[in-house]
């Protein structure tokens, strides 16, 4: 084999590349699956001229032009930070793809509290949304980021609970060991825990997301997309386009990592070994992706009451009950 | 789950309540320029976090000041002038506006000219309600009923097109008759596009009715009472949520309504859902009366016998119909030029936006969006 040397530098630089390059594709990717998925759901056909094939180009003319747009700020914003929140709320998305284990040997960096760090860098961007609606002087997006704030700490448990109940299981942080401890029913195994943890982990998800059925903080006909309601132009694409898919994207993998069993071939058999394990995981995050798309155009909007609601009440006692039955799991069977 | 759709206890509000946050009232303008408004409709709100606490409507953005235009136009162009007021049922403006003109000038509109007036008002009916139907999912966060509502709206906005030249302001109703006859084909495309849309009902009910997030987001949300709604004025499908069982069309029956066989959709509570569901049940009622009227539609001319000079003799009438949002009135005085003295218009969104502010007091603020989506207001209606 080859036996290539690179100093921690060179290496460091590679390591950026990818993650720059990922990111912007899975974005661009993400949204017009967004587009198309959620037309041909509605007896539409989305966009269909940009670039020519069933409109391919569609998120790139949307990225350009929003690129090209001016870049408005409101005379009374903080000028400061409102210029940084963009920021603020991107980098720790792009810095969730770090961990995931993309194959059994391709992964940025395996750490042995991936998962730990990928749950607490998750919760970051809140920051960035809360300076985004605070320095924007404007009443819809302080309604916003306060509303994404108290979403934030009432989803993140029950997402935090999955993933205990996974890393219980695995008995490991390391997303590589959490993956190798999966077996072919993924999922629904053990009986009734893995379901309820996936599915817990799912609304979370969508919930983090601020996605339809949780989109309360962002909600378009409300509140006129909460804390971007200031924004245009680029900082628009990239605090709220851009990082809605690329949570998405980081969202799909870390599901398709903790619960559908990463770069696993779907069932144990040898002849499916040959394909590489990209192609799995590739395939097992779209799975959830689409997930999160079909989500989208089948649910009205919760009100935010109802949704505190829901997470105190309902999502986090069970995720309670949950780490208690793996507990159990784990000691006795 | 868990949830429950109790209304917001505004505790934490007054002067330092015990070992709670002190909060502060924030006035919040919704409007004129906001997506659930439909409009230039605007709404000073007094917020304290997410409890509204009242919120007063302003309106007139959006006044053109049609009732003094009309003072200024004869008689055979102004049934094209109030066709603007309420933009999503043009048709049915027309047609009180051109029923005052024959009160006054005593013109006998024959038969196939009143089966025709029925047909297109009920399909214009339809239309209109599939809009706010479409518009209250988009509203709260389900933007997939938009495009059933739009699919099927086509069929039959295809069928106005064809007969009357228009999408949204007809202009086909003449004092005396219609403008001419309907074109070949018209009784088998809208029979089509009306059954489909009778087919297709189930469909709605299941896509959003009997969701289970969009009944906690209006059941027992935003309640107008039965008295709220006797002393605002309020007419149409909302008052007809609020378990008033009225409805003109049944009640001093006007072109041929009497001669078919159709229910008053009512419900009860005055909620946001019980406004939806009857707003969802006129368009199978209005369905079912355009199928009777098109099986019974009589052959004959469209037009009565109209003077070439239309003058109207002195004198005043008052004409009200059943708009898809509600009372619509004209009140018509004529000093007998060839030109209206005074036009006084009673329109249905005018008077049920006046009972919002009543509605809205002490809910909370993602609840004021069901609310305006379930009052079905078109902003040209209410400032004309």
């Amino acid at each position: 084999m080859f036996d290539i040397t690179l100093a921690t530098w060179q290496i460091l630089v590679i390591k950026v590349l990818v993650i720059l390059t990922v990111v912007p594709l899975g974005a661009l990717v993400g949204g017009y699956a967004e587009h198309k998925v959620m037309a041909h759901l509605q007896h539409r056909l989305g966009p269909m001229y940009p670039g020519g094939w069933h409109g391919w180009a569609t998120t790139l003319a949307d990225g350009i032009k929003f690129l090209l747009k001016e870049d408005i700020i409101p005379a009374a914003a903080d000028r400061k930070v409102f210029s940084f929140a963009p920021a603020a709320i991107m980098v720790p998305i792009i810095m969730t793809y770090l961990v995931i284990p993309i194959d059994r040997n391709l992964v940025i960096e395996d750490l042995d509290v991936g998962l730990f760090y990928l749950l607490a860098i998750g919760s970051l961007s809140t920051i960035g949304l809360l300076m985004a609606g605070w320095s924007s002087a404007n009443k819809y997006a302080l309604i916003g980021a306060l509303r994404s704030a108290a979403q934030l700490i009432a989803y993140e448990l029950p997402i935090v609970l999955a993933a205990a109940v996974v890393a219980m299981l695995a008995g490991s942080l390391s997303l590589i060991d959490i993956v190798e401890a999966q077996n072919f029913p993924f999922a629904v195994w053990p009986p009734g825990i893995g379901l309820v943890a996936f599915l817990l982990f799912t609304i979370g998800a969508v919930a983090e997301m601020t996605r339809v059925p949780f989109d309360m903080p962002v909600a378009e006909s409300e509140i006129i997309t909460g804390p971007f309601t200031e924004y245009s132009g680029m900082r628009y694409i990239f605090s709220h386009m851009f990082a809605e898919m690329g949570h998405m994207v980081a969202f799909g993998g870390i599901a398709a990592t903790l619960f559908l069993g990463g770069y696993k071939p779907i069932v144990p058999l040898r002849i499916l070994e040959f394909i590489p394990g990209v192609f799995w995981f590739a395939g097992k995050t779209m799975f959830m992706i689409f997930l999160f798309l079909w989500i989208r155009p089948t649910f009205p909007r919760v009100r935010e009451d109802q949704l505190q609601k829901f997470a105190w009440k309902f999502l986090i006692p069970v995720g309670l009950v949950l780490i208690l039955a793996t507990g159990a799991w784990v000691l006795y069977v | 789950m868990a949830m429950t759709t109790e209304g917001p206890k505004p505790a934490s509000r007054g002067a330092g309540a015990e070992g709670r946050l002190q909060t502060e009232e924030m006035i919040l303008n919704v409007g004129p320029q906001h997506p659930a408004t439909h409009g230039v409709f605007r709404l000073l709100a007094t917020i304290d976090g997410e409890i509204l606490i009242n919120a007063e409507p302003v309106i007139g953005y959006m006044h053109r000041g049609y009732e003094k235009l009309v003072e200024q136009r004869d008689y055979r162009q102004i049934t094209n002038l109030v066709s603007r007021m309420d933009w999503l049922s043009g048709i049915n403006n027309e047609l009180p506006l051109a029923m005052a003109v024959e009160q006054l000038m005593e013109i006998e509109v024959p038969p196939r000219a009143q089966y025709l007036r029925v047909i297109l008002c009920e399909m214009n009916r339809i239309l209109n309600h599939l809009m706010f139907f479409a518009s209250f999912g988009a509203e709260l966060g389900a933007i997939t009923p938009t495009f059933y509502a739009f699919r099927e709206r086509e069929d039959i906005q295809r069928v106005m097109e064809a007969t009357t030249g228009g999408r949204m302001h007809f202009g086909f109703f003449r004092p005396g008759g219609l403008k001419e006859d309907v074109p070949r084909g018209f009784v088998d495309e809208a029979l089509k596009g009306v059954r489909q849309v009778i087919e297709r009902l189930p469909d709605y009910e299941n896509l959003l009715v009997g969701n289970e997030i969009f009944k906690q987001r209006t059941i027992d949300v935003g309640v107008l009472d039965r008295e709220a709604a006797y002393s605002y004025g309020v007419t149409g499908p909302i008052a007809r949520g609020s378990g008033i069982d009225m409805d003109i069309r049944k009640d001093e029956p006007y072109l041929v309504y009497d001669k078919f066989d159709f229910d008053v959709c009512s419900a009860p509570n005055g909620d946001c859902f019980d406004r939806f569901w009857v707003l969802v049940g006129e368009v199978g009622e209005s369905a079912r009366i355009v199928e009777q009227a098109i099986e019974d539609l009589p052959p004959g001319p469209i037009m009565g016998k109209v003077p070439r000079v239309v003058q109207a003799p002195a004198g005043e009438v008052y004409v009200r119909t059943e708009n898809p949002l509600g009372e619509l009135g004209m009140y018509l005085v004529s000093d007998g030029d060839r030109r209206p003295y005074r036009l006084k218009i009673r329109t249905p969104s005018y008077s049920n936006v006046s009972a919002l502010s009543h509605v809205l007091a002490n809910t909370y603020v993602s609840d004021m969006i069901a609310i305006l989506g379930s009052f079905f207001f078109v902003l040209g209606d209410i400032d004309r």
